[in-house]
């Protein structure tokens, strides 16, 4: 499996912010253990860099790699549509899709 | 000490937008946020960045742009035909943009509960970076159709406008309308963001568009009230015309000047006044362009400038038809003293030739304006729009302290009136009549001076004719009633003679 490059960005120490972090760790954790690097940016510490990415809502989560770049808005509170949004589903799902297809 | 100052009013800071400044009494307030609202090509977007480009241009303020709709790249190419180089200033430290523009071909998910405060945080940046003064943000609504929670874009955008008052910079928002007259944008929102509402319109009205700008509400400050039309031209952007805002202060003069004709000066108790608007009404051939022509030559003849507007004839075709009244337009031209612009009525919108024409008069300096002729300009617009712009045009003439001789077709041969006199006859001065007057199957011409504000004038209606030399002006239709109807009526002289004998 291909290492993930994730960025997220945040604004502040807001409880939003804190629960995006959480939220992310614990996906991550559980679906991609080993194999992702996570970069958390505040756009308050950094806001040149919100602009180079041209960030309006955060927080803000940026699939770098694998390809295609993709942006997840959000807390990342609904987990379902963040594994969507990294084009990866649920540990169990990738065999269900192949019975279905079959 | 704070809240003193507080009383004192608001403050207002120049936008720097030709005639803008006049209609808002000295321009938008100072450390507030405007809005601007108005139908899709309403100007909106070239109101935001000229608000910026004049402040960079004229008082070295420098300002943010936030764009919501349009990528950089493409503002910087839209306003170079406006003479402004955004990305010059980029380098110079005076312009920042903040791209809020949707990234073509990204799309997003939605996981939770988020809100634009990178947004926020990239304004501030921005301000923050060049000390800017001004910010512009185009086009507000945009946003709300790339987020789908419009409670949460709502109440996000009014923190924004509450961090942008505490910056302490004047800042424009734009907003889009749907119709011209209703709601003041989409979204209902913008109109409680700003405390200030400025609209603009951009109405079809018999087959033309009219540009028009109206400040609805400057909160807690005073503005010039209505609708004022506006263009926008090549090099220069918004130049709005502030009709009420032209005050009635010309200074009157005494000084007579002559019409290039003696015995029409005799009739107008000495010439017209130095300062004076001159309406010459007539039909098609009857000799106003002449007369123009001669009044031109006039001023020549005195190492006078004469401005010579002509929108009926071309160049050639006048300067064949002067030099057979024995006026030589060209060696005018070529001494400095004539300047002669033909120009198709129908080559600009009325608004944009108000604005060539003043600025071909501020950079010439004549002494003397002739435009022949002006009804010709009635075609290309509204009759609202020809009045203002007449209103405007004679009220410039008049602050330069110049004559201005205006020609005006009427519809028939004889007799009759034109919408054009119907107009500005109560702002015009002077009002030469020249009729054509049917005798005993003969087509003659009559000429009187109708209207000479302030100076006695000759009554009469008197007989006129033209040759190689111009104009001669003889005795008075002594014998004839009705030549002004177009229903000449003779009577025997015995008749006048003895109505005359009635007055005794």
């Amino acid at each position: 499996m291909d290492k993930f490059k994730l960025r997220l960005y945040v604004t502040g120490k807001t409880p939003k912010s804190e629960r995006a972090i959480a939220n992310l760790k614990e996906i991550c954790e559980k679906e991609l253990k080993g194999l992702y690097e996570l970069q958390i940016i505040d756009v308050l510490e950094h806001p040149q860099l919100a602009e180079d990415e041209k960030i309006l809502a955060t927080p803000t989560l940026i699939k770098d790699l694998p390809p295609p770049l993709k942006r997840i808005i959000g807390d990342l509170s609904n987990s379902e549509k963040v594994l969507l949004g990294l084009d990866l589903s649920p540990c169990s799902s990738p065999n269900d899709r192949k019975e279905d297809q079959s | 000490m704070n809240e003193l100052s507080e009383h004192i009013g608001i403050e207002k800071t120049e936008t720097g937008i030709e005639g803008f400044d006049l209609i808002s009494e000295g321009g938008l307030p100072k450390g507030r946020t405007t809005l601007i609202a108005g139908t899709s090509g309403s100007a909106k977007t070239v109101f935001a960045v000229q608000f910026l480009a004049e402040g960079i241009i004229k008082k070295g303020e420098p300002g943010v742009f936030v764009t919501f709709e349009e990528p950089p790249k493409d503002i910087r190419k839209n306003v170079i035909s406006l003479g402004w180089d955004v990305a010059k200033w980029e380098l110079e430290g005076k312009w920042a943009f903040v791209d809020a523009s949707p990234v073509v071909g990204e799309d997003h998910v939605i996981a939770g509960e988020y809100d634009l405060g990178a947004l926020l945080a990239r304004i501030e940046h921005a301000v923050h970076k060049i000390d800017a003064r001004r910010i512009s943000m185009d086009s507000l609504g945009s946003i709300f159709g790339r987020f789908s929670e419009a409670g949460m874009v709502r109440s996000e955008l009014f923190k924004i406008a509450a961090a942008v008052k505490q910056m302490g910079v004047t800042a424009i928002i734009t907003a889009e309308r749907t119709q011209e007259y209703g709601d003041i944008a989409r979204f209902g929102i913008e109109e409680f963001v700003a405390d200030n509402v400025i609209i603009l319109r951009n109405v079809l009205e018999a087959e033309k568009r009219r540009r028009t700008m109206e400040i609805l509400k400057f909160r807690g400050t005073s503005h010039q009230k209505g609708e004022y039309p506006f263009t926008v031209i090549k090099n220069v952007g918004i130049v709005a015309i502030p009709l009420s805002g032209i005050e009635l202060k010309q200074r009157s003069s005494t000084v007579r000047i002559s019409s290039g004709n003696p015995e029409l000066d005799k009739m107008c108790g000495g010439g017209f006044f130095r300062d004076s608007i001159i309406l010459v009404s007539g039909a098609t051939g009857c000799g106003k362009t002449m007369l123009s022509a001669g009044f031109a030559a006039e001023a020549a003849k005195n190492q006078q400038k004469a401005l010579l507007l002509a929108f009926e004839e071309s160049r050639e075709q006048l300067f064949r038809n002067a030099s057979g009244w024995g006026i030589d337009f060209e060696q005018m031209e070529n001494d400095g003293i004539l300047k002669v612009v033909c120009r198709y009525p129908e080559a600009e919108g009325l608004e944009d030739h108000l604005i060539i024409i003043k600025s071909i008069i501020r950079d010439f300096k004549p002494h003397r304006v002739i435009v022949d002729s002006l009804s010709a300009l009635e075609r290309v617009s509204t009759i609202k729009g020809f009045r203002e712009f007449v209103i405007a045009l004679t009220s410039f003439i008049k602050h330069q302290e110049i004559a201005g001789l205006f020609t005006s077709t009427t519809g028939e041969l004889m007799g009759g009136t034109s919408v054009t006199e119907a107009h500005i006859s109560t702002i015009t001065d002077t009002i030469i009549l020249l009729r054509y007057v049917e005798m005993f199957g003969e087509m003659r011409r009559g000429i009187t001076a109708l209207k000479m504000r302030g100076s006695m004038h000759d009554k009469d209606i008197r007989e006129f004719n033209i040759d190689g030399n111009g104009m001669h002006i003889g005795k008075s239709f002594s014998n004839v009633t009705g030549i002004l109807s177009g229903h000449p009526v003779f009577s025997s002289s015995e008749e006048v003679d003895r109505v005359k004998d009635l007055f005794k």
